[in-house]
């Protein structure tokens, strides 16, 4: 007979057993932080690149799991995702720095970098992968620990990723510990990890409700809200190109990026071009009962049918009885009104686009305004045209933090084809109730301390050349004594242990003190 | 000290321990604990000292783990203490898990006592019952608790007092770290079981050399004795292993684990038995009785315990706090290379080795004054016992250092303050 752990009485739903586990695993994140802060930057670059690279190797794999897990989008989309927020983000950051002191002359500051510590990262359903690949390349480029939540749709592909991840950190030198996951996220753990003073940094993607949630945690939170993109066609776009780009957009990984487009606003003269250079690009132009279905499926009472998200044209057309040809790529859906009135008007998180005419570039922004206001302020908006005086005042309007000219949003404004950074967690600003406006990288997990000189003419800055942190780089193993096998003790010579005295002398030295000490203790 | 605490001192005095009361003012130390919590202790004056001592591992997880407070209240909606007489559902769990995790494949009974003393006990009369043998042998200045027979194996300083030394030259005593003398008590194949804790904890840590647990254990098989673990202080991943004898590749015959497998929340302690020395447990299971050992509500405790340091995050703690320490440490020794004269150390089992026979007590006191409680070791008061516990934090555990920096000095000037006039 085999003993079995059994579990007589059981504790594990109640606040104790909570902070008990994320007291361990946070604790555990702070020590691999804390030694990971001694490696200095060609190390770090050594883990970093071994990790992309298994993210990298890994992007098929993973991008398969995560659509057979949670049933969104496209696996050849998400494995260029996976692979997009491998290698190209470490190589955006390649020649960033941010493990070395800084030194400004002119200003007479020294700035060192220090690291935010333990991250506490939340991963969505719609882009598990992406996300934690990215959460992850950015934690280990400022030599953080990140702890991994990912969204209980798609828990078991992100574990198993973070842990691939985890074991190639470690593999090569990475302290245990830098990379984890909660196996087994609920929302009761999570506001334990959140709210826990051994987080240092809340990087928050998901819901806005878990959003709001992180912002509340009383810990400092990078939280990005939900978007809702409008994209602009004006009368000087090249109407070709930007159709294309929009159904490329549209129906890449079938529209989960939160970047992607969601209402299409052109003006009345470009209106029948536009709708022919659609179609051209695959799209399917719906009739007004047509648009009538599809509104009342995409839309509930209770908002957006998650049932939709990720899905493709050819699946919502048949659940909503709309005949489609085969190859239709999106679904396109002429809307008279913009606003709480018109449920497509939202964000929607599947190939269907909304698209509205307007008569002037005046009524354009104002309609994109309020696209914005009513969901993904502060998020990304576009624009096709050739007039940079028409995008300027377009993107000065609009509150949106990126305004992607000439090229797909949906990646364009994650800093894929255009040349932002490139980024799965998108900074909606203060527009959209978040710290940050831009899209978030490295830089928002270090601050730096700032050595100040006085600015006094008079007083002389220090030379700084070659100075900065110590690297010690990692910790040497104790040693198990007795145990064959073990390290020998690496004894730290002192000054005075290596001084002019020899052994016979340095004997005598210790005979004598230790008989005084002797006298003195006996006393 | 407060006037609460000398009157509170007078009645500890008067009402339960004169000579131990005393002594610790004598030795500069006033601590009365009160409140506690995690590696916390808090003296009834309010001061804060940081425990890396933990009552000889029994605190391995913290005080009052929030865990173990749940568990333990929880636990007593169904359980109490049970009924020694009957089979019992948490004791045979607990055995369950301990076999689970057990050293050696074949170990599959465990023995309930109230204390780790009254399991050594068990774990004697079961070696002897299953060599029909009576002679014990044990490691000079060994320790393993103070009942009728552990009391024996130990040094003669706890069994002289109360005249229970052993007169019938049925306990043996051998040098730690000597093979041949082991092979010499041994070879007249009348030894019932050695006794060995895998790194004596009270005799300051030495350290077992390369090759003499595994050679004792081969020492036992040839001679027909059994081997008895006493992992007490070393167990439940205190060595990065859940058990130290493990990592020095030993499997016991006998293994008794106590003090952290109570997580210092409800007293027990469990002797685990191979199915080779369990005969008394099928001859005549009555054979050992104990009231409150095993008692079930401790079980409960127990496995809650087994099952915190069994987590994998703990071992790689261990690994981290170990390492981080010892590097703190050398740097220390290094400042003071004439006073701190060595580190024994096996994960976060340590002995801080000083340069004087005595030379343990002033860094304990020094170290009590600044917010640090550490011992000595009894039988070798050289060597100051350091034994954080395997959940400390990394800012504990720099905090750690720097106090242990400060006492150490304070402490190398008191006792060697005269170092530079010799000079």
């Amino acid at each position: 007979m085999e003993p079995q752990v059994r579990t007589l009485v059981d504790i594990s739903h109640t606040p104790a057993a909570m902070q008990g586990y994320a007291d361990m695993v946070l604790e555990r994140a702070r020590w691999a932080a804390t030694v990971f802060q001694r490696y200095d930057r060609a190390s770090t670059m050594a883990i970093v690149d071994a990790v992309a690279t298994a993210a990298h190797d890994h992007a098929r794999q993973y991008a398969d799991w995560a659509v057979q897990e949670t049933g969104f989008g496209v696996a050849a989309h998400k494995k260029i995702k996976n692979e997009l927020t491998a290698r190209p983000v470490v190589d955006y950051y390649r020649e960033h720095d941010y493990i070395n002191a800084r030194i400004d002359e002119e200003r007479k500051i020294v700035e060192i970098p220090r690291p935010a510590g333990v991250i506490f990262a939340l991963t969505p359903s719609t882009n598990p992968i992406s996300t934690l690949n990215y959460k992850i390349i950015l934690a280990l480029l400022t030599r953080n620990s990140i702890v991994l939540s990912p969204h209980p749709a798609a828990r078991e592909c992100c574990v198993d990723a973070a842990r691939t991840l985890a074991a190639a950190a470690v593999a090569a030198g990475a302290p245990d510990g830098v990379i984890q996951t909660i196996d087994e996220p609920s929302v009761p753990l999570v506001e334990v990890f959140m709210s826990s003073p051994k987080t240092n940094v809340v990087l928050a993607t998901g819901g806005t409700a878990m959003v709001r949630a992180a912002y509340s945690s009383s810990n400092p939170a990078v939280g990005v809200g939900p978007g809702n993109a409008p994209v602009f066609v004006d009368s000087t776009a090249d109407i070709t190109k930007a159709a294309q780009r929009i159904v490329e957009s549209k129906s890449f990984d079938n529209s989960v990026l939160c970047t992607n487009e969601s209402v299409l606003i052109t003006l009345a003269d470009v209106e029948r071009s536009l709708r022919q250079a659609l179609k051209s690009a695959h799209a399917h132009i719906c009739s007004e009962d047509e648009v009538e279905r599809l509104r009342r499926f995409v839309f509930h009472e209770r908002g957006f049918n998650v049932e939709c998200i990720g899905r493709d044209a050819a699946w919502i057309g048949q659940e909503c009885g709309i005949r489609v040809a085969t190859g239709t790529r999106i679904l396109v859906a002429p809307i008279a009104q913009i606003g709480v009135e018109e449920p497509l008007s939202r964000e929607k998180l599947c190939p269907v686009l909304a698209i509205h005419t307007v008569n002037s570039r005046g009524q354009a922004i104002a309609q994109a305004r309020a696209v914005l206001r009513l969901t993904g302020a502060g998020h990304s908006a576009a624009i096709h045209s050739m007039d940079e005086r028409v995008a300027i005042t377009y993107a000065s309007a609009v509150e949106a933090y990126r305004v992607v000219v000439n090229a797909p949003c949906s990646q364009g404004a994650a800093g894929f084809g255009t040349n932002l950074a490139p980024t799965f967690t998108i900074g909606t600003g203060y527009f959209g109730r978040s710290s940050i406006g831009e899209n978030v990288g490295p830089q928002h997990l270090v601050h730096w301390t700032r050595l100040a000189y006085n600015s006094d003419t008079s007083e002389p800055f220090g030379r700084y050349d070659g100075l900065g942190p110590v690297f010690e780089g990692p910790l040497p193993e104790a040693p198990s004594d007795g145990v064959p096998g073990s390290p020998a003790p690496h004894r730290v010579q002192s000054a005075a242990a290596t001084g002019n005295l020899d052994g016979a002398t340095r004997e005598e030295l210790r005979r004598l003190i230790a008989e005084e000490l002797r006298d003195i203790l006996n006393k | 000290m407060s006037v609460e605490k000398l009157e509170f001192l007078e009645r500890s005095k008067y009402f339960w321990n004169p000579g131990k009361t005393q002594d610790w003012q004598d030795m500069g130390v006033d601590l009365v604990i009160d409140r506690r919590e995690g590696y916390y202790l808090f003296d009834m004056d309010g001061r804060r000292l940081i425990d890396v001592h933990l009552n000889g591992g029994t605190y391995n997880i913290g005080h009052r783990h929030p865990e173990l407070v749940e568990v333990l209240k929880a636990g007593t909606e169904r359980f109490d203490m049970g009924n020694h007489h009957f089979p019992a559902i948490a004791r045979t769990a607990l055995a369950e898990a301990l076999a689970a995790c057990a050293p050696a494949p074949d170990m599959k009974y465990t023995a309930y006592g109230a204390g780790g003393a009254e399991a050594i006990d068990i774990a004697l009369k079961t070696a002897r019952h299953a060599t029909q043998k009576r002679k014990i042998v044990s490691i000079i200045k060994a320790y393993h608790g103070h009942t009728g027979l552990a009391v024996k194996t130990g040094d003669e300083r706890f069994s002289k007092l109360f005249l229970s030394e052993d007169t019938a030259g049925e306990f043996i005593q051998v040098p730690f770290n000597d093979l041949n003398v082991m092979e010499d008590a041994l070879r007249g194949r009348d030894i019932a079981a050695v006794i060995m804790e895998s790194i004596p904890a009270t005799y300051g840590f030495p350290m077992p050399n390369e090759g003499y647990l595994p050679g004792v254990k081969a020492l036992c098989e040839r001679y027909d004795a059994v081997y008895i673990a006493d992992e007490v202080q070393t167990g439940l991943m205190r060595s990065g292993e859940m058990w130290c004898c493990t990592k020095y590749g030993v499997e016991p015959d006998i293994m008794v684990t106590g003090k952290g497998i109570s997580g210092g929340m409800y007293p027990i302690a469990c002797a685990l038995i191979s199915e080779k020395c369990g005969g008394w447990l099928k001859q005549d299971g009555f054979g050992h009785m104990s009231t409150m050992g095993g008692a079930e509500l401790g079980c409960v405790v127990a496995m809650k315990t087994l099952e915190v340091v069994q987590r994998p995050e703990v071992k790689i703690m261990v690994r981290f706090i170990s390492d981080y320490l010892r590097a703190g440490l050398e740097r220390i020794m290094a400042e003071y290379p004439d006073f701190f004269i060595g580190i024994r150390q096996h994960g976060l089992i340590m002995g801080l080795e000083f340069n004087h026979e005595q030379g343990a007590k002033p860094v304990m006191r020094h170290l009590y004054a600044n917010g640090v409680w550490a011992i000595f070791s009894t039988l070798d008061p050289r060597v100051l016992q350091f034994k954080p516990g395997v959940l400390l934090t990394q800012a504990d555990a720099e905090d750690l250092l720097r106090r242990v920096e400060i006492a150490v000095g304070l402490a190398c000037e008191e006792v060697m303050g005269t170092k530079k006039r010799i000079m």
